[in-house]
Parts: C-alpha cells; sequence; structure tokens
C-alpha cells in the first residue's frame, strides 16, 4: 500500500541519510522524494512517497521519530491532505502540432515556458495523478526529456488544526 | 577560557564526571592525546586493538550504568570501533565513541586514513557528529553525553577533524542541551498503568518477562517490589540477567533457546507475559507464531518502536520502566487489597513442580572434564564473595554461563546478547574492572572467542585491571560445532580449532599473567581457588570435553514447545541449578 509521509526535520546536514537508510535497511524502495525549506529557516520539510504495509509504516515512523534531527512525523492521508508535483517536459513539436500540444497544455493549465525550433517546454502543476494524465497524453507526440519534482503536500486548511494524521504514541 | 579544541574535549569529558576512557592513539587523533599529555583528571586506558577499547568502554558502562568512552583515530581506528557500536546498539548500552578525523580540507579526498565514519555508522548509532567548527566542541559533547544515556540508552559518535582539535576556542560547557528533536517519554500514562494493572490482576498465570531494559532503567528493585507484591514469577532474558535475585523464591529461570525447558514451559503456558524492558527477540521466542499463544501482552518500554514490532501488546504502556513499574506496583497492591495476593499461588507451585521434574542435566560420562561442571565449580567457589562480575565471550560457554551463574544482583552478568559478538568477553572484563576495582571479575570465555580479543590480557597486566579468564577450551568453534552436529548430520566443516594451539597457559605466562592448565576433574576447583587468590590477572585453561553440547536447545525457528533436550546417557548429573 502506498503511503505519503510529511517529515519536519531540523535543517542539518546528514538528516535525508538518517532518514532514508531506516527505509534501505528493510529494503524499501522511495518512490517519491521532496526536501525543501519551511516558513521556519531552521526546519525543512521531506515528503516521502513509499510502497509498504501498514505495520511496516508504523514501524518506520516509530524508529524516524527516534532520530534526534526529526521533529515531526505525520502521515499525509488521502482526503486530508492536498498534494502538488511540478513537471517540467519536453515535447517534439515541430510547426504544424504546435496549435495542437498547446490547445492540450491549455486543458492542464500547463505554461509553454520554452519554444524551440522543432520542440517545446510544458511546465505543469497539479497532483500527481493530474500529472500522469497529461503525460500519457503527450507521449504519443514525443516526449524528448521529461523530470518531476515528487510530491509535496499539507494538511488541509479545512480540516481539523493538525491535518494530517500523527502517529498515535503512547505516553 | 580560551583553549584548544582538543583541551575542550578533555574538559568536556571532565564536566561530564568521565573518570576513565579506553583508547588507542593515531594520527588524526593525535593533538587530544597531546591534551591527555598536558594533564587531565580522565585516566586513559591503553587498548591493544580499538575493538577492544570499545568492547572495554561497553563492559565499564554495564558493570557501573555511566556512558562508556572510547577513543580512537580515523579510518581503521574508527572502522574497528564498528563492532562495539553495532553491540552497543544492539544491546543498549551507552557508549560515546570519539574518533579523529583527518583535517576538513582533506574530508573526501581519500586522504590517508580517511573514512566516512560518521557515514558508515549511521543505521547503528542513536546520533553522531561530524564536528565542522571548534566552537561547537562543547554543545557537541554535551549533546552525546545527553542522548547516550537518555531514552533508551545506546551509542553515539562524535567524529572531529584534526584541525579542528588544533583550533581555538572560548570554551564554556553549557547547562542545558538545545536538541528539540529529541524527548523521550518522561513519564507512562495513568490510565495505560492502571489498565496494566487490571490485566495483571485478572490474569491467571502472570509471568513477568524481564529484558536488558529494567537493568538499564535501574528499576530492579521497583520489579522486585512489584514481583512480591503480586507474588508474580519472573523469567529474565540473557540481557535482564541480575535484574530480579537468582536465588530469589519467585525466580522462573531463563526463556529461550537454550533456557531451561520448566522456564520456557511457564512462558509459553503463561495467559499474560509482561514485558519490561524486553523486545521479543528470536532468541527468546523461536517461531513468533508459535510463542506463548495463550498469553495476553502487556508492553512496558522507554521505546515505542518496541510496541508490536514483533508481538502485538494489549496494554502498551511507554515511559521509563522505573516509574512504570512503581505505580504499577502500587497500584496492583490497591486492585489485591492485601488479601488476593496469592491468587497466582497455584500457578508458581505449578512452575517450580515443572523446575523440579525438568532440572538442567548433563552427562558425567568419562574422563574428561565437563564443561558445565566446570561452571557450577565456579559458582560454588564465588557464591560466598559479594562482588562478582562475570563478562562472557558468544556460544556454548555463554549460555552454560547463563544456565549456571546464578547473579543476584544487576550489573554482574556482562555478556553480548543481540549483536552475538565472539571476543566481547575478555575487554568487556577489562572495562568492568575498571568501574568496579573492589570486584572480583571473571570472563568465561570459549577458545575461539578468546582468539579474537585475547591480545587485550597486554591490556589488563599493563592497567593493572586483574582479571581471570576461565576459557573452557573444547577446541571447537562451539557452537557451530553443535549446529553442524544436530541439523547438518554431524558433518563437522571448518569449526576445529584444537585444544593446544595456542598453549592458552603459556600464551597468558607470555603476557605477565598467570597461566593454568586444567585437563582432569581433580583439578578444577585448586585451579579455581588459586585463580582467585593470585591477585593478577589469571587464564585458566580448561581443557573440556569437546562433544559436550548445550542442552536444552530450541532450533532455530521452531516454537519454543519443540525444544530438543539431553537424553539421558548411563551417567548423568541431574543440577538443579537453582
Amino acid at each position: 500500500m502506498r503511503h505519503t509521509l510529511s517529515v519536519h526535520v531540523e535543517n542539518k546536514s546528514g538528516v535525508l541519510m538518517r532518514i532514508t537508510s531506516l527505509f534501505v535497511r528493510r529494503g524499501f524502495n522511495i518512490e517519491s522524494l521532496a526536501v525543501g525549506p519551511t516558513e521556519r529557516p531552521d526546519v525543512s520539510r521531506v515528503t516521502m512517497r513509499i510502497d509498504c504495509s501498514q505495520h511496516s509504516l508504523e514501524q518506520i515512523e516509530k524508529q524516524m521519530h527516534k532520530l534526534v534531527n526529526v521533529l515531526r512525523v505525520s502521515e499525509l492521508g488521502p482526503g486530508e491532505a492536498i498534494e502538488r508535483e511540478l513537471l517540467l517536459v519536453k515535447v517534439t513539436a515541430p510547426p504544424d502540432r504546435r496549435a495542437e500540444l498547446m490547445s492540450l497544455g491549455d486543458v492542464f493549465h500547463a505554461r509553454v515556458i520554452d519554444l524551440g525550433p522543432d520542440a517545446l517546454i510544458f511546465e505543469v502543476v497539479g497532483t500527481p495523478e493530474e500529472l500522469e494524465s497529461f503525460e500519457e497524453l503527450v507521449r504519443p507526440h514525443g516526449i524528448k526529456e521529461l523530470v518531476r519534482t515528487g510530491r509535496i503536500g499539507l494538511g488541509r486548511a479545512s480540516a481539523k488544526p493538525d491535518a494530517g494524521r500523527r502517529l498515535a504514541l503512547i505516553r | 577560557m580560551k583553549m584548544l579544541g582538543a583541551d575542550a574535549i578533555l574538559r568536556s569529558l571532565e564536566a561530564e564526571g568521565v573518570d576513565i576512557v579506553f583508547g588507542i592513539p593515531g594520527g588524526a587523533i593525535l593533538p587530544t592525546y597531546d591534551a591527555f599529555a598536558r594533564g587531565t583528571t580522565v585516566r586513559h586506558v591503553l587498548a591493544r586493538h580499538e575493538q577492544g577499547a570499545g568492547h572495554m568502554a561497553q563492559g565499564y558502562a554495564r558493570a557501573s550504568g555511566r556512558v562508556g568512552v572510547a577513543l580512537a583515530t580515523s579510518g581503521p581506528g574508527a572502522t574497528n570501533l564498528v563492532t562495539p557500536i553495532a553491540d552497543a546498539w544492539m544491546d543498549s548500552t551507552p557508549l560515546v565513541c570519539l574518533t579523529g578525523q583527518v583535517r576538513s580540507s582533506l574530508i573526501g579526498t581519500d586522504a590517508f586514513q580517511e573514512c566516512d565514519i560518521t557515514g558508515i555508522t549511521i543505521p547503528i548509532v542513536k546520533h553522531s557528529w561530524l564536528v565542522q567548527d571548534v566552537d561547537e566542541i562543547a554543545a557537541v559533547m554535551k549533546a552525546a553525553f545527553h542522548i547516550a544515556r537518555t531514552g533508551r540508552c545506546g551509542p553515539v559518535l562524535v567524529d572531529i577533524p584534526r584541525d579542528v582539535q588544533e583550533a581555538e576556542l572560548d570554551f564554556s560547557y553549557p547547562d542545558e542541551v538545545d536538541l528539540p528533536g529529541w524527548r523521550p517519554p518522561r513519564r507512562g500514562h495513568p490510565r495505560q498503568i492502571r489498565e496494566a494493572a487490571r490485566w495483571v490482576a485478572e490474569a491467571e498465570r502472570p509471568v513477568l518477562y524481564v529484558g536488558g531494559g529494567t537493568i538499564n532503567a535501574d528499576a530492579c528493585g521497583e520489579l522486585k517490589d512489584l514481583a512480591e507484591s503480586g507474588r508474580l514469577p519472573v523469567i529474565t532474558t540473557l540481557m535482564g540477567k541480575g535484574a530480579f535475585p537468582e536465588t530469589h523464591e519467585l525466580f522462573a529461570g531463563w526463556p529461550g533457546m537454550h533456557g531451561p525447558k520448566w522456564s520456557n514451559w511457564a512462558m509459553n503456558k503463561a495467559d499474560l507475559l509482561v514485558a519490561c524492558g524486553a523486545r521479543f527477540d528470536d532468541r527468546v521466542t523461536g517461531k513468533l507464531a508459535g510463542f506463548a499463544p495463550g498469553a495476553s501482552v502487556v508492553h512496558l518500554d522507554i521505546d515505542a518502536a518496541e510496541i508490536g514490532k514483533l508481538r502485538n501488546a494489549d496494554v502498551p504502556v511507554v515511559g521509563p520502566l522505573k516509574q512504570v513499574l512503581r505505580d504499577l506496583g502500587s497500584e496492583l497492591r490497591r486492585l489485591h487489597e492485601g488479601d488476593t495476593a496469592r491468587r497466582y499461588d497455584g500457578w508458581v507451585d505449578q512452575i517450580f513442580e515443572w523446575r523440579d521434574e525438568f532440572p538442567l542435566r548433563y552427562s558425567t560420562d568419562g574422563e574428561l572434564v565437563k564443561p558445565q561442571a566446570v561452571m557450577e565449580s565456579l559458582q560454588a567457589a564465588t557464591a560466598d564473595r559479594d562482588n562478582v562480575i562475570w563478562t562472557t565471550g558468544v556460544g556454548q560457554h555463554q549460555m552454560w554461563a547463563m544456565q549456571y551463574l546464578l547473579c543476584d544482583e544487576p550489573r554482574r552478568f556482562v555478556t553480548s546478547g543481540g549483536l552475538g559478538t565472539m571476543g566481547y568477553g575478555v575487554p568487556a572484563a577489562v572495562g568492568a574492572k575498571a568501574a568496579q576495582p573492589d570486584a572480583t571479575v571473571v570472563c568465561v570465555d570459549g577458545d575461539g572467542c578468546f582468539q579474537m580479543t585475547g591480545s587485550e590480557l597486554a591490556t589488563s597486566v599493563m592497567e593493572d585491571l586483574p582479571i581471570i579468564v576461565a576459557i573452557i577450551n573444547n577446541g571447537y568453534l562451539g557452537m557451530v560445532h553443535q549446529w553442524q552436529n544436530l541439523f547438518y548430520d554431524d558433518r563437522l566443516s571448518q569449526v576445529h580449532l584444537t585444544h593446544a594451539v595456542p598453549d592458552y597457559a603459556k600464551l597468558a605466562e607470555a603476557y605477565g599473567a598467570l597461566g593454568i592448565m586444567v585437563d582432569e576433574r581433580s583439578q578444577v576447583d585448586d585451579a579455581i581457588d588459586q585463580a582467585l587468590n593470585a591477585g593478577r590477572t589469571t587464564v585458566i585453561d580448561f581443557r573440556v570435553d569437546p562433544r559436550e553440547q548445550c542442552y536444552p536447545m530450541i532450533p532455530a525457528g521452531a516454537a519454543a514447545l519443540e525444544l530438543i533436550e539431553f537424553e539421558e546417557g548411563a551417567e548423568t548429573e541431574g543440577v538443579r541449578a537453582l
């Protein structure tokens, strides 16, 4: 089963390696990983997508809590959180196909951020699922290069104040 | 106060109350050793191998309850500490390892004796630091000691580049740590503790399953109160050995692969296990699905990650065991209100009937010295001494030591449980002696184990830390031999070491220790007496029967009740170990 974890960490060297080593040890692949700054300069947020059992996930969450530089671990549950990702894709676009591609892009609110004689680059922001749909639609046109940032997410503003399931630690 | 980074390291150790460190110098840690030469109250014990230094620090920590400190240089010095770090991680031993690192400008360039020791040790430390600025030293040292000994104890590593040791700083040791992400549980939840007490009160056949966490938590007094007030039988794991007096009327032995049959029966026929700082290790449970099938579980631990890791807990309590066990005891007394406290007597009596029915047994056939008989002699010869600390290596001798050597107090049995590190015994004994100079420290070792770290005899002799090493010399890697015998149709493969090479008594003499060789039954007691009275490091080479196997045994992967028992021969000794 797939899970999205959001981990608040102190912005210090080695933190990412300590976190990922918990997955590596168990042979789990991290499907997507995004790390970046937050509203606090000393805190970064790691968002990761993992395919593992609920029991393994709970174990890893608890192990993560024990890491000295980890401040908070929460799971971004479907429905409780907003998830977004950014995609850049360079598509083959000879002049006669440009119009078709660009109208396709409009449907996904994709922006053309670079245009060459026979290719263009789209920038798309959306849910990971939307990006996958877009990718499939442009694929017949010829994808030259593609890169995605990995998903990031926040608990919904409309949900209870601390949205996202916090690990229930009995203390 | 202005000083060099190297001096700041020593001032930090002094501020932490460290009286002794174990280490070996080398290039990248030279400035710190120069600081030793300038003067400090910290005693330095010079080991012969960094692995030895690490295990000494572990032995010191386990015997004293304080944080052990090991010191090594970069590269190979640091990698030689990896085994002790992994061992301390598995057995939750508080350990601070300080390593020198190559100069900051050389890091990442494959410089001489460079290795990424913080990277290498990530999966086996609670935390580690590569100190990049001399001004960080005091805060890092403060945090290192704090993390090693708070929450679930364990190892930390501080890697300090040579130029950082040589740089100048204005030193002051902080009073507080600044660790926003380090919040070990401070208190077990009262509701959970009340719930746990209710489950215990309602159980018919409860067992306290006690692990090393109880000793680390300094909660053995609270455990005893709990057991006595509820009249609950107590089983201690290898790491928990000594947490409860082994001559106590409620003591019910040791569980697992080489635990007595009656202890395993008690554990597996219980209807409630109260796990106290124990982690359902596979050497205790055997096949997990078949372990204590009828038992509910109350799990008390400082580490939330242990709850439900292997066995579901019906009532989890996360918190420091000293408080949790104390509150559980008083809650249980309240529930029992004095008069129902004897309700488990039938169960306790049943366990002790099993004990009388299934004692530990071994063959007394033939002329050769039996390893179990050596253990009995060691136990008898030391029974009237107040302060005896046993250390062991790993293997058959370790299991016999568990079965036959009785500990009435915690921190008297120092062994490598989780990692199973052969060679742990001799250096751990040196460290234990450093922690408890008045104790009689006896390392029960195997011949295979001794050959891994026996060079630390030199440390024992030269540092005036006298120990007794009782080598149970069967000429084999005994436990591997046993597995090949039982599970590989006795096809022995690469396990024969020979009794005589090296000649351990001569080797001991070469190290300046006393060496005694014993190959007849009549010599055993005299040799032990001689060693106990020698007042200096002594090695006894007990040449024992190589075909003697350690029973009972639960084969790996089998359920605990499927244990293999000793088959009685013509002449057998039935030993009621307790």
